[in-house]
């Protein structure tokens, strides 16, 4: 049943915006002209595509983020059962995250966290 | 208290009594789409109205005062001149991502509002891994942002939605540390049994100070994800126009705009859930009469009193501090708040093991 109402929440929501959609562009006026499809710029021509290869500090981060997460995944089917296993949870997940922690300094002392 | 799930279960004989099995199901699914998108839209206009009161109040003004009493038909008259303003056509977009964005951030937004317990049974989706739901259909929203900037090929866009996207992945980390702490503390991730739990006491207050440190870095990086002030690089009107959602026009601008506010809400829904009760009243363990007095208010009371208030708190944020610069946001977050974060979270396990909770 949970399934079938994240699938029913998924389709309304998408039948929601397409229905925005479409009586917006039923009720408001349509012109066109090349000047006011232009990119917006303030005031110049833009110059150039935007499409390009983009800042590398950004892809930097976002690989941090993903070891960092999948880490995060990996901790909380354990945090369901810490209460059960008591002192062994505690020793098991101190070797985890002195590894992570580990992790976290090598790119702290590589400068992988300054912002260049 | 009102048992809601008594009330569904009602409609549910009764739509079955009526209809064949398979036809109440497909009844019952869309009396709940549409309950959830009617409460989706009405908490989005009272979070605007909200929004501009509170605003006005910390700037010592008084705020949309004209169209309606106390300017209440403001937030409706915006939505309507929205719907009629013209949607431009872009040359040089690719137009099906274009296209696509909105869908993305909407649904993200939504599915995560439907996992809000409202009260005893008000909820609609409720999985065993409710919370780490929540964690992934809220990080899906970025996607939409990173896709609206990168496909109206503009320049302010694109680097809104990169900032976006930098910045919301990073703070994304010290909020499911913030949450995992809270998860030592219940030991169950699905949400009915969270709020359940707290009957007996809030989760704030059971995990004494290693949850108060988990609710302050969770309101911080709430704060992040929601993209506002002082975390609002990605639309930082001084200088990047609107940011990702610059080149979008009249109703596709409006659903960022909406997705924006309820995302809010939801985070503010989420620490009411985990930190705060959800919908436990407070109790005070001992003090019975005192108590009993608190269960004669609905639940849905206690939830949105509760949702409100960390709702204020984050506008207060909101319209108080400055914006800060990218470097900053990054260190504040790399180099504080997820340290700070996995030691609270060796904190809380050390408490929970030696049983120093209440």
């Amino acid at each position: 049943m949970n399934l079938v109402l994240l699938f029913t929440m998924i389709v309304a929501s998408v039948i929601f915006v397409a229905l925005v959609m479409v009586i917006t562009r039923w009720i408001s006026p349509r012109s066109f002209n090349r000047h006011k499809g232009e990119t917006y710029e303030c005031g110049i021509p833009t110059q150039g595509s935007t499409w390009i290869h983009f800042k590398a500090g950004y892809y930097l981060f976002a690989i941090l983020f993903l070891m960092f997460d999948i880490e995060a995944v990996f901790l909380f089917p354990w945090a369901t059962i810490v209460q059960e296993l008591g002192t062994k949870a505690l020793v098991g997940v101190l070797f985890f995250l002195f590894f992570l922690i580990l992790g976290l300094a090598y790119a702290w002392r590589k400068k992988a966290l300054e912002w260049k | 208290m009102i048992d809601f799930n008594s009330v569904t279960t009602a409609i549910d004989r009764f739509l079955n009594s009526v209809l064949p099995h398979q036809a109440a199901t497909l009844v019952e699914c869309l009396i709940i789409a549409v309950c959830a998108i009617v409460a989706y839209l009405t908490f989005a206009i009272v979070m605007i109205y909200m929004e501009r009161k509170v605003c006005a109040a910390f700037q010592c003004r008084v705020g949309p005062d004209r169209v309606g009493k106390w300017g209440l038909l403001q937030v409706f008259s915006d939505v309507f001149k929205m719907l009629t303003k013209e949607i431009i056509e872009l040359c040089s977009s690719d137009k099906i991502l274009y296209t696509l964005a909105p869908f993305l951030v909407i649904m993200s937004s939504i599915i995560t509002f439907s996992c809000l317990p409202f009260d005893n049974g008000l909820q609609v989706l409720d999985f065993n891994i409710g919370i780490f739901f929540i964690m992934a259909a809220s990080s899906f929203g970025i996607l939409g942002i990173l896709l609206g900037g990168w496909s109206s090929n503009n320049k302010f866009s694109m680097i809104g939605a990169m900032r976006s996207g930098g910045q919301m992945i990073s703070y994304e980390l010290s909020m499911g540390l913030s949450v995992l702490t809270l998860v030592v503390l219940s030991g169950t991730m699905q949400i009915s049994d969270l709020v359940e739990e707290q009957t007996k006491g809030w989760f704030i207050f059971r995990g004494h100070i290693p949850a108060f440190i988990a609710f302050i870095i969770y309101i911080i990086s709430g704060n992040a994800e929601t993209n506002r002030a002082p975390f609002d690089l990605p639309e930082a009107e001084s200088e990047l126009t609107a940011g990702f959602h610059t080149e979008y026009s009249g109703m596709g601008f409006g659903l960022f705009y909406v997705a924006e506010f309820m995302n809010m809400f939801i985070i503010a829904g989420i620490a009411t859930t985990i930190f705060l009760g959800g919908w436990a009243p407070f109790t005070i363990p001992g003090a019975d009469a005192f108590n009993s007095a608190m269960f004669m208010i609905p639940g849905f009371v206690w939830f949105l009193g509760k949702t409100f208030f960390v709702i204020w708190l984050l506008m207060w944020i909101r319209w108080t501090f400055p914006r800060l610069r990218i470097d900053q946001v990054l260190v504040l977050e790399w180099k504080y708040m997820v340290p700070i974060g996995l030691l609270n979270l060796l904190i809380m396990t050390i408490c929970v093991v030696m049983g120093w909770t209440f």
